[in-house]
């Protein structure tokens, strides 16, 4: 195992779309377990995506089980993601390892439908609301080449309209 | 010698104000910083950190063309650049009134009293002129507890004669 280079803005790799997943193997069980140690070395890491250590696939892992009072699946790796389904949506601050020392106001879906392959290539599928689904939103987008500095609304916007 | 400034500048508003007074601070060798740029009853305001190899006497003359010719005034203060240690709001409040007399001296004062520190206050008057409201959002940092900025303002809205809605909304920032 090892722990992963973080790539931070503005690396052109993070602004790049990444391939899916055809192939589920040894190797990539082991990126899967690197990936996993390098979010989990990360002060206060609930998500990550393979672009952001330099590997343009479409791989995110999610644990936001140490937030607490909100719903969660625990630790998700969610292989070819995609969401069916966005319902709501809500402001709210946010960071990214990738783009340090700075937070802004983002739009994200309140509640969420997730598809995504697990480590075996089965396709599950997940509702999600809050700040599980903001978490998804904000790797997902890292598939794709977006960063949270792309979403950003005004500084003068109100949040949490209800 | 190299270091920051704050520049304020307010004027009249037209187009290209920030235009011209950017790209002057860019030929003059500025980076800029933090910047708060707003229309305010037909003035335009601009309050500007501005990174600058030079002292605030040359920092003036450097500006001073554009001030006359677009009627600016200018004031220019030496300051830290203190971006590394910014401080990031944790809690937001929307107040709104129909009775606009000392909203803000009341709410103000009874939010720093529960240790409220203020990063951002954008107010403005809605409704028609005959029938005003006040409204007003504040983003800051409860440098005592949330808690204790919502017992503040319900111990003062049950005590308070005026009707004025207050809403305290917790932000919560994340590092994904
Ligand atoms: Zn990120």
């Amino acid at each position: 195992m090892a722990i992963l280079e973080i790539l931070t803005y503005p690396d052109p790799r993070l602004k790049m779309i990444a391939e899916p997943i055809t192939e589920f193997n040894a190797d990539l069980a082991v990126f899967i377990a690197n990936l996993e140690e390098t979010l989990r070395a990360a002060p206060g890491g609930v998500g990550i995506a393979a672009p952001q250590v330099g590997i343009l696939q479409r791989i995110v892992i999610i644990d936001v089980s140490s937030k607490p009072k909100i719903k969660h699946h625990g630790r998700l790796i969610l292989i070819n993601p995609e969401i069916n389904h966005w319902k709501g949506f809500a402001i709210g601050r946010e960071g990214c390892m990738s783009v340090p020392d700075y937070t802004g106001k983002v739009v994200r879906a309140e509640q969420i439908e997730l598809s995504a392959q697990d480590e075996s290539g089965t396709r599950q599928h997940y509702q999600m609301e809050g700040y599980e689904a903001r978490a998804v939103q904000h790797e997902l987008d890292h598939l794709d080449g977006i960063l949270f500095i792309d979403r950003l609304i005004s500084r003068r916007h109100d949040l949490f309209h209800r | 010698m190299t270091q920051w400034f704050m520049l304020t500048l307010v004027g009249k508003d037209r187009i290209g104000i920030v235009a011209r007074v950017t790209t002057a601070l860019y030929q003059g060798g500025c980076h800029l910083g933090e910047a708060s740029m707003l229309r305010m009853d037909g003035n335009f305001t601009i309050m500007l950190m501005v990174h600058f190899p030079g002292t605030k006497a040359a920092l003036t003359a450097l500006l001073a063309p554009i001030a006359d010719e677009l009627q600016l005034h200018i004031h220019i203060d030496p300051s830290v650049g203190e971006q590394t240690t910014r401080q990031e709001p944790n809690v937001q409040i929307s107040v709104h009134s129909a009775d606009r007399a000392g909203i803000v001296a009341q709410v103000t004062s009874i939010l720093a009293a529960a240790g409220l520190n203020i990063l951002d206050l954008e107010s403005d008057i809605g409704g028609h002129a005959n029938n005003p409201f006040y409204i007003m959002q504040i983003e800051g940092v409860a440098t005592r507890g949330i808690e204790a900025l919502q017992q503040a303002l319900q111990t003062w809205h049950q005590t308070s004669e005026q009707t004025i809605e207050v809403r305290l909304t917790p932000i919560t920032t994340t590092i994904f």
